[in-house]
Order: structure tokens, then C-alpha cells, then sequence
């Protein structure tokens, strides 16, 4: 448990900070446009819609790879975003967007399985991640995309992710 | 149309120049806005086949530190290249959407290099094109991701 007295302005900064270096220190997910809103430690994946994501024009539907690629940023955030998560609230990491170096090291993709259940609408687009089991050295991790409705998902993914070492 | 359609005269392979189906495929391939923003190139599509070229660009980095591209990126020309393949396929429709995609990742692209797309429709109901498909740099022996996907087939 952290300290009950500690100033709430620290405590938001100290978590927007970590989630921003996850989020702006990867240039693709800046050009997709991805961002994270977060409530507590739970965090939801948000893909404002652009005309440049459009698989499809005819329909209109967004890209299937565009899909793909939101779900696999929202798993590998929520991954790295829980493993720090103690380290973080610990005050152990201090990531700075102006030094690479001091950015967390995220894991590497074995391998992802995207079920495209319905055509992504050109609107934005929603994700959040569940940790299915993290161990010291693989982590598994399942994935789903909505739009208007939280309960009718157009997209679920399931990862394999190998964790940062070291 | 039969399956014999696929090889012209000679056996030689069919290509966009001389069958409309194909013609068509390339058309729409080529004005899709996202295959378009991340700069991908239709190199051939023909005969259940396709391959599609995208270069190494620094906004589509996964890992700054080394600067390899993100797996999504690898997500999008693959899935790209795998609806080519199943538009390609002289049984093919006319559009086609993703069922279902799985890309195994086997090493990091090599930062600075194009990334090439190499799918086969390997069969095809009335319903669903089976798919598979391999993602190069330009050490062509030892891919980069594998890809096994359905794609739907009309309606």
C-alpha cells in the first residue's frame, strides 16, 4: 500500500508520466493516434477515427491491420502497464520522454490472433486488455475492441508476449 | 469462371495488364487510404498470389531504442496482402473482409529495410478464402512473420 497521505497531485503525475512514456515514446502509436484514458490503474485504449485508417471505402470499414495494430498496442501497454505497476507506485522508475534510455523496455509480440466480428464503423474505437497469466519470462493476453456499444465488441485479439529480461 | 483462367496462353501468368478481374483488384488495392498512408506498393498479383512492398519509415517504429517497426505495422501489410491474395484468386470475389488473422513473429524487422508481403490463397469455398502469407526484409531465408487467416467470400 502506498502512503494514505501522499499529495494526489504526485500521485496523478507520477502515473500520467509512466503512462505517457509508454504511450508518446513509440512513434507509431502517435501516428495511429492511440491514446489512454485512465481511472486508477485501469486503462482504456481509445482510437480517435481518422479517414487514413479506411480499409474499405465503399462501406466505409476501417482497415482490418488498423484493428490488428490497436489491439496490439492496448495489449502491450496493459502488459507493460501492470508489470511496472509496483515499481511505479514505489517510485523505483522515473522515465523520461527527452532520454530513450530512461523509457521502460516493453515486450516483444510471439505472436497475435485478432477475431473480426463485425466491420469497424469510421467512428472511434475502444479497447481494454485482460492479463490472462504474466510469468517472469511469457505473458498472455487477451484483447477487445468496441465502438458504441461495450457489449457488442467488433474486434477480440489473444497475444503471447515475451517479457522485457532483466 | 475456371481455374484454368488463372495461366494465359502458354502457361505464362495472368496479369493486371490483361485480365479486368485482375485490373479491378489492382484498382481498388491501390485506393484503399490506409494501405495508401503507410506508403504499401502492389509489386504482383496474380494466380491466388500477392505481394506487397512497404519501406522502412521512422514514424512507424515500435521501439525506438533500436528503431524496429511495430508489429502492427507488420498487421497491416499483412492483412493488406492477404485479402490481395484471396482478390487474386481466379474464384475470388470482388471484395473480401477479414475473418480471422494470426501473424507469428519470429525476429525483428531489420530498421532502415522494405518490408515484402508474399500471400498464397491456398483454397477457397463459396463462403471462405484460406490464407497464408510471409513477411520479408532483405534477408529473404529467414522471414520475419508468418500469417494464417479466412476471409470471407461474398455477402
Amino acid at each position: 500500500m502506498g502512503d494514505r497521505n501522499e499529495p494526489l497531485a504526485q500521485v496523478k503525475s507520477r502515473r500520467d508520466t509512466m503512462l505517457a512514456a509508454l504511450v508518446d515514446g513509440v512513434p507509431y502509436v502517435a501516428w495511429l493516434g492511440v491514446r489512454f484514458d485512465r481511472r486508477g490503474d485501469e486503462l482504456t485504449a481509445v482510437l480517435p477515427f481518422a479517414e487514413r485508417l479506411i480499409g474499405n471505402p465503399m462501406l466505409p470499414a476501417l482497415h482490418g491491420g488498423v484493428t490488428a495494430a490497436f489491439l496490439e498496442t492496448a495489449a502491450i501497454v496493459g502488459l507493460t502497464w501492470t508489470a511496472l505497476w509496483d515499481d511505479m507506485e514505489a517510485g523505483r522508475l522515473a522515465p523520461d520522454l527527452g532520454r530513450p534510455d530512461s523509457l521502460p523496455r516493453l515486450p516483444k509480440t510471439i505472436d497475435f490472433t485478432v477475431d473480426y466480428l463485425r466491420s469497424g464503423l469510421p467512428r472511434d474505437s475502444y479497447a481494454r486488455s485482460r492479463i490472462v497469466r504474466m510469468g517472469r519470462r511469457f505473458a498472455s493476453v487477451q484483447v477487445e475492441a468496441w465502438q458504441d456499444n461495450r457489449d457488442r465488441p467488433f474486434a477480440h485479439a489473444t497475444g503471447h508476449f515475451v517479457m522485457p529480461q532483466g | 469462371m475456371h481455374d484454368d483462367d488463372a495461366t494465359g496462353p502458354a502457361g505464362t501468368p495472368v496479369t493486371a495488364a490483361d485480365d479486368p478481374r485482375l485490373a479491378m483488384a489492382r484498382e481498388f488495392l491501390d485506393h484503399i487510404p490506409h494501405a495508401r498512408a503507410l506508403g504499401m506498393t502492389v509489386a504482383s498479383l496474380g494466380m491466388s498470389k500477392a505481394e506487397i512492398t512497404m519501406a522502412w519509415r521512422p514514424e512507424f517504429v515500435g521501439d525506438p531504442s533500436t528503431g524496429v517497426l511495430h508489429g502492427g505495422v507488420v498487421s497491416a501489410l499483412m492483412d493488406t496482402c492477404c485479402g490481395a491474395a484471396v482478390l487474386a484468386d481466379p474464384k475470388g470475389p470482388p471484395s473480401t473482409a477479414t475473418i480471422d488473422l494470426r501473424i507469428d513473429y519470429m525476429r525483428a524487422a531489420t530498421p532502415g529495410q522494405t518490408i515484402r508481403a508474399r500471400a498464397e490463397c491456398f483454397h477457397i469455398t463459396r463462403s471462405v478464402a484460406f490464407v497464408r502469407a510471409l513477411a520479408l526484409d532483405d534477408d529473404e531465408q529467414n522471414p520475419v512473420a508468418t500469417a494464417t487467416g479466412a476471409f470471407s467470400v461474398g455477402g
